[in-house]
């Protein structure tokens, strides 16, 4: 009897660990897998060079969006805002092109990032100088920057805009999605930029253990603020991409975004307790989501449906977190 | 080999433990007799903090069984194995910090009355009870203050009154003197007489030894995760105790002082934060060990904090080396290679989900940056250097802090500071909760610092280890600077009496 229980205990031991290790760095990929296997078996046309550009180009936008969101994550923090600073960025970059035409178009851009990266200085501020928790902070700044798009254009659409621009949403590179090409390379800054760069090791030491961090001189305004910036250019990047893919300035872009880029980051099994997790797992995670969009849509499961399960997905990912603290510990 | 007077109430059998990259417990088999006072002593990373945590159903042993008062435990929950009898008073106390005491003492499980609407509380019962505990223990404590009046003395008898109401038949008692002065543990060991008195059996963990042989009837020395002995406390001696625990013998615990004062290096000048600290005035030189001593809440951890530039501060000033400018704020003191080692390493000291080189080079993490990227080659370089030759036990330099012992991970912190050459090192309280094995070796880095040319400001609790290491000693009570005596010529009672004045 003794003996049974030992061994079954041992299992249980063995199991745990497996998760505790396993979902440190790996988990996304075997579940990214796993899922590929699964549609490629199960939804026609699921494994088609067509269909796959499709996955990707879906994810280009939320992945940049979880990018950004990653930095924000990794620093112990949370960004709510991140769907209206799209929006607002996209609004600007289209209200300048509509009123200087093409040549305007650098002009733009900048104006569109500046924006974001404004939001975000904001949000840092509110965050780290005036204390207020990041999670009602952000909020507010859901509300208000939103509130700006809406006050900005009056609710309506800004049409008839120049062809041109429709190429950063639409356009192809050889055969490559160009949003995608953006991606790649906002995924290269972000690991580069987390992994080799002392700004993002300050982001993990902060979100890691803030006190400890401000006692070996890290400035947690500075670092806090500056993540919250990074994270509101990703947005406005997000933002710029998504206004030229539906070829118009809408006041209502990005409306949910938010939570497909949060749940793109747990799930590639950042921590939201801060400090730890890994860039490239977060578009791993994005991809994952892009795929189950992708193959519930070819599997023609009712999109109602789909946001049910996209919600399970998430609170599932958020439950392994919880799980995987409470092992490490 | 093991009297037959008493029966076991709790049976340990071959229990082991891993975590990544360490076998914390390895077939570990004891016995704790029915209503003793159990002592376990051990290193740090002996176990002990493992074993406690498996049997109070924090974690979940990989094998072997526990056998509580006749029944096996299985995996439980820590609720589960309070609803058994056993309680745990936490290293960290587990109180609700704005509630009343009474109402923490039977929090979870408080008083009730049946009623129309269904169960309501009957608050003053579960006053009554409480009061009642809390009368038992003898101790002058008002039932109606909210918890975060307290001092952590109090606060952990309140603990102990929580685990008492649950009819708790094991308690154990992870370090409980680690932040207790002499008085606060007079009144505990009276409080865990009286238990014994009622037949409840106490596991004491403690790193004093002088305080097991004060209380305790067994103990149990464990060794790198392995039971190494139990016996009567009557039958060991303390060189004995602590040969078992390092496996060898320790002579000399302290090492030679060597007092070879160089120039000033720090100045404190009329230093006040109002309700905190009062005018401190003093100087420390190159190569010097000043210690600093007072009791827990004489202002000792804000003048660290002061000296850092953490706090702000409200008159008076800080000046390194002559300068005529005070410091300014952490930034530039870190600049002025000033450092700091936080008396709670947990929270203050290491983060946690960094790895061990991460830590040492997070403050000097400039070394380790070429043409603006992090080199890791070169991290890995430089920090296991610091791992060579602090000796820090770890199996990797990039496995996380995390799992690695109390003692390693100060070494760790330490080694932050070293790697960006810091000349003035403040130490609040360096060897709390750690061992003596480790402790005779932040002893003999503290010396080899000094020596090296580097100013040290110690401050510490432990008398004999202020008295043991220091070159002159400060003594605080209440803000202020009450005197300074000379550690060759001083005793216990004359730094006491500075402390209480």
């Amino acid at each position: 009897m003794a003996k049974k229980s030992d061994q079954n205990s041992v299992s249980k031991g063995g199991f745990r660990r497996f998760i505790t290790k396993s979902s440190q760095d790996y988990a996304i990929i075997y579940m990214l897998l796993g899922l590929f296997i699964l549609l490629s078996l199960t939804a026609n046309n699921f494994l088609t060079l067509n269909n796959m550009i499709n996955v990707f180009r879906q994810s280009a936008i939320f992945g940049i969006l979880a990018a950004g969101e990653f930095f924000v994550i990794i620093s112990g923090m949370i960004d709510l805002s991140i769907s209206s600073t799209a929006a607002l960025a996209g609004i600007i970059f289209a209200m300048i092109i509509k009123a200087g035409g093409v040549a305007l178009m650098p002009v733009a851009i900048v104006a569109g990032l500046l924006a974001g990266i404004i939001v975000g200085i904001i949000n840092g501020l509110l965050v780290a100088k005036l204390e207020i928790p990041p999670f009602i902070a952000t909020l507010g700044s859901f509300l208000y920057v939103r509130g700006i798009v809406y006050l900005s254009t009056g609710a309506y659409p800004i049409v008839s805009l120049p062809k041109e621009y429709n190429f950063i949403g639409r356009g192809f590179v050889s055969g490559v999605p160009f949003p995608v090409i953006i991606m790649a390379i906002i995924y290269v800054i972000s690991i580069v930029l987390s992994e080799k760069k002392k700004i993002g090791r300050f982001f993990y030491a902060i979100g890691g253990n803030e006190e400890a961090a401000y006692l070996s001189g890290i400035s947690s305004v500075k670092i806090k603020t500056l993540a919250y910036a990074v994270c509101g250019l990703m947005a406005s990047v997000a933002g710029i991409i998504l206004m030229s893919r539906l070829g118009s300035g809408q006041p209502n872009a990005a409306i949910g975004y938010e939570f497909e880029a949060i749940i793109a980051v747990v799930l590639g099994g950042v921590s939201f307790s801060g400090g730890k997790g890994k860039a490239l797992n977060v578009l791993f995670g994005t991809l994952f989501i892009a795929m189950l969009v992708n193959g519930m849509t070819i599997l023609n499961i009712n999109p109602f449906a789909q946001q049910v399960i996209k919600g399970i997905v998430f609170i599932l990912a958020i439950w392994n977190d919880v799980v995987r603290n409470k092992v490490s510990r | 080999m093991t009297q037959m007077k008493n029966t076991p109430i709790l049976l340990i059998e071959n229990i082991n433990k891993s975590f990544p990259g360490v076998h914390a417990l390895n077939n570990v088999s004891m016995e704790i007799q029915k209503g003793d006072v159990h002592a376990i002593v051990g290193e740090n990373g002996a176990g002990k903090s493992t074993l406690i945590k498996i049997i109070s159903g924090a974690y979940v042993k990989d094998n072997g069984s526990i056998i509580f008062d006749g029944e096996e435990l299985g995996d439980l929950s820590p609720v589960d194995c309070i609803a058994m009898g056993i309680s745990t008073v936490h290293q960290e106390l587990r109180l609700v910090e704005q509630l009343p005491v009474f109402e923490n003492i039977l929090l979870g499980a408080p008083i009730e009355n049946k009623s129309i609407i269904g169960k309501t509380v009957n608050w003053k019962e579960t006053r009554n009870v409480a009061l009642k505990l809390i009368e038992s223990m003898d101790i002058d404590i008002d039932v109606d203050m909210t918890v975060s009046e307290l001092n952590i003395a109090k606060k952990q008898i309140v603990e102990i009154c929580k685990a008492l109401s649950r009819k708790a038949k094991l308690v154990i008692m992870d370090e409980p003197s680690a932040t207790l002065t002499e008085k606060e543990l007079k009144i505990l060991f009276n409080i865990i007489k009286k238990l014994k008195e009622d037949g409840i059996t106490t596991i004491y963990i403690s790193h004093r030894l002088e305080e097991i042989f004060e209380i305790a009837d067994r103990v149990t020395v464990m060794r790198d995760g392995q039971h190494i002995i139990t016996d009567d406390v009557s039958k060991m001696d303390r060189k004995k105790l602590i040969s078992y625990m390092v496996g060898r013998e320790i002579e000399n615990i302290f090492p030679p002082r060597k007092v070879n004062k160089g120039k000033v290096l720090l100045e404190i000048k009329n230093l006040s934060i109002p309700g905190v600290l009062n005018d401190i005035n003093f100087n420390l030189r190159e190569s010097e060990i000043l210690g600093i001593a007072g009791l827990v809440g004489s202002g000792r951890t804000e003048l660290a904090r002061a000296i850092f530039g953490v706090d702000k501060i409200d008159s008076g000033g800080v000046y390194l080396r002559g300068d005529t400018k005070p410091i300014r704020n952490i930034q530039d003191a870190i600049n002025k290679k000033m450092a700091l080692m936080p008396e709670d390493r947990k929270k203050q000291g290491i983060i946690p989900d960094l790895s061990v080189g991460m830590n040492i080079s997070l403050v000097g993490i400039n070394k380790v940056i070429e043409k603006s990227f992090i080199n890791s080659k070169t991290e890995k370089k430089l920090s296991e250097e610091f791992i060579k030759t602090l000796r820090i036990q770890t199996p990797k330099w990039d496995q996380l802090i995390k799992y690695l012992s109390g003692g390693n991970q100060q070494k760790c912190v330490l080694a932050k500071w070293l790697f960006v050459e810091s000349d003035l090192i403040i130490f609040d309280e360096p060897t709390r909760g750690i061992d003596v094995g480790a402790k005779q070796e932040i002893y003999r880095l503290l010396t080899e610092l000094a020596k090296q040319g580097k100013g040290i400001i110690m401050i510490s609790s432990e008398l004999s280890e202020i008295m043991g290491i220091s070159h002159r000693i400060l003594v605080m009570h209440d803000g202020r600077i009450t005197g300074e005596v000379d550690p060759e010529k001083t005793t216990q009672e004359e730094i006491m009496h500075l402390a209480t004045i």
